[in-house]
């Protein structure tokens, strides 16, 4: 669309809502980049793939259309923060591409609202906009670079998945991310199962949060095995997951055995790049982020 | 009877035909060609912390229990990772499967009490997940605007997304009478 680099920035529930320090971070970084964000004024949810999207397909539809709707009618396409917000605006546009008739649909409901959609606007994710910069480019611009530090990298399912309609060149096996993180000056760690999912997705954390905490306590104990000195995540809903599970399952155990940090990846870069660790929101995070800030500066 | 251990006895009154060509109307069109080899239940992650098994919710529906797996827990224990999407070998829409039975059980009433709660929050707020007073501080304090650009601070916005959710049905599915005694 117009302007290349001027992006709608789509905020979603949880970044503002419960982690705006991740909120912080991308606000902060991307401009440094070189890449500008407008707010998306009176966007709503997007809404969430795994609920939503699970209990009424055709509202998950509309709501999902009417935020690209308030995108394609500012010129910009639409950034976000959040794998889950991703996977409902590329899999919302996918379901209106494929078959004209939801876009009918969508647009009879969205009759004598002043909303204007054809479904041209495209969605791209935070690290999807960085990664197309590349390593080399993130490189150049980091001035303190991230030495000594074991990185445990979570990329999260629907950055990912359905491969069929998501813009990575391979369809498993990624190393776009681990490449990013590195060119801070981090180690991208090697652990079992790393590309399992989070476990908070589909509604689980939200109904049966048992489970879903104990889906991430196997991924957090092979982080504890890899020695890893923090998590890096691009999805605020995986990112959720880590910081409040560990809380929990220090509560359940009596012990503080989960104190990995878990930072988002415009949090790691900004650190790079010399931004102050409160400018980036370390100092608010559920695990706390002393340690490792800590060990950077050694 | 839904002891998955137990000898069970299937009723031909159990059986609902037309329940796989709903499924496969809604967008799961290769479902028939499952041959049950189990790749969606090894590769599931929560099906590797719980009794939950892909395989047998997909031989389920081809059987056409409708009852049965509209009514299941087991349909609520997906986290929607779309790793059994990507592996099964008959390129089963697997995960879109589940996520059109979830609609279906729904549907006919069937909805976890939180799930409900999110959705009348998002009906309220235009967020499922909405801001706190915890959070408010944490914005200001990050020299953000205390609430989001978002349906939180523009009415007219939040007008809109009512709207939205009265015509497409959904105010009328999460707080009609099918989800009361939920
Ligand atoms: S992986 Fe595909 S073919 Fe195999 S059991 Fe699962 S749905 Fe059926
Ligand atoms: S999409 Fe659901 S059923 Fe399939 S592997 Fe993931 S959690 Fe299991």
């Amino acid at each position: 669309m117009t302007e290349a680099q001027t992006y709608s920035f789509f905020l979603g529930c949880v970044m503002p809502n419960r982690f705006p320090n991740l909120e912080a971070s991308i606000r902060k970084v991307l401009p440094k980049l070189g890449v500008q964000l407008e707010d998306l004024e009176g966007a709503s949810c997007c809404p969430a793939p795994g609920v939503i999207r699970s209990f009424d397909e055709p509202t998950w539809l509309a709501l999902a259309s009417r935020n690209l709707a308030l995108a394609e009618m500012s010129g910009h396409d639409l950034i976000t923060g959040c794998n889950g917000c991703y996977g409902t605006f590329k899999d919302a546009l996918a379901v209106i591409h494929e078959h004209p008739d939801r876009l009918k649909e969508v647009k009879k409901v969205f009759k004598g609202m002043g909303l204007k959609f054809d479904g041209k606007v495209e969605a791209k994710h935070v690290i999807e906009v960085i990664s197309e910069l590349g390593p080399d480019y993130i490189r150049e611009r980091v001035t303190r670079p991230i030495k000594g530090i074991k990185v445990g990298v979570h990329y999260g399912c629907h950055l990912l998945k359905p491969s069929k309609n998501r813009p990575w060149e391979q369809t498993q096996k990624h190393t776009f991310l681990d490449e990013l993180v590195e060119a801070t000056g981090a180690e991208s760690a090697k652990y079992k199962d790393k590309n399992l999912c989070c476990g908070a997705g589909g509604g689980v954390r939200g109904s049966q949060v048992t489970v879903s905490v104990d889906i991430a306590k196997e991924k957090l104990d092979n982080l504890i095995e890899a020695g890893v000195d923090c998590i890096v995540d691009v999805c605020s809903f995986c990112h959720l997951q880590y910081e409040e599970s560990q809380e929990q399952l220090n509560k359940e155990l009596g012990e503080k055995k989960y104190q990995i940090p878990v930072l988002y990846y415009t949090q790691l870069l900004g650190l790079a790049m010399g931004l102050d660790p409160t400018e980036l929101g370390l100092d608010k995070h559920v695990v706390n982020t002393q340690p490792l800030l800590d060990k950077i500066q050694d | 009877m839904t002891d998955s251990i137990s000898r069970e006895t299937i009723d031909s009154k159990d059986i609902d035909p037309e329940f796989v060509d709903e499924i496969v109307k809604a967008g799961a069109d290769r479902i028939r060609t499952c041959i049950q080899c189990g790749t969606c239940s090894s590769v599931c992650p929560s099906g590797r912390r719980t009794a939950f098994r892909t395989r047998e919710l997909m031989r389920k529906a081809l059987l056409g229990l409708k009852d049965e797996v509209l009514s299941s827990h087991d349909l609520w224990l997906c986290a929607t990772c779309y790793t059994c999407l990507e592996r099964c070998p008959r390129q089963i829409k697997v995960t879109d499967a589940i996520i059109i039975m979830r609609n279906m059980a729904v549907d006919h009433g069937f909805m976890l009490p939180e799930h409900r709660k999110a959705s009348q929050k998002l009906l309220s707020t235009g967020h499922a997940v909405p801001i706190d007073d915890a959070n408010r501080e944490m914005r200001k304090d990050l020299g953000l605007e205390e609430l989001p650009p978002t349906t939180h601070s523009n009415r007219k916005a939040l007008d809109q997304v009512q709207e939205i959710m009265k015509r497409t049905g959904f105010k009328d599915l999460i707080e009609g009478e099918k989800m009361e005694g939920n």
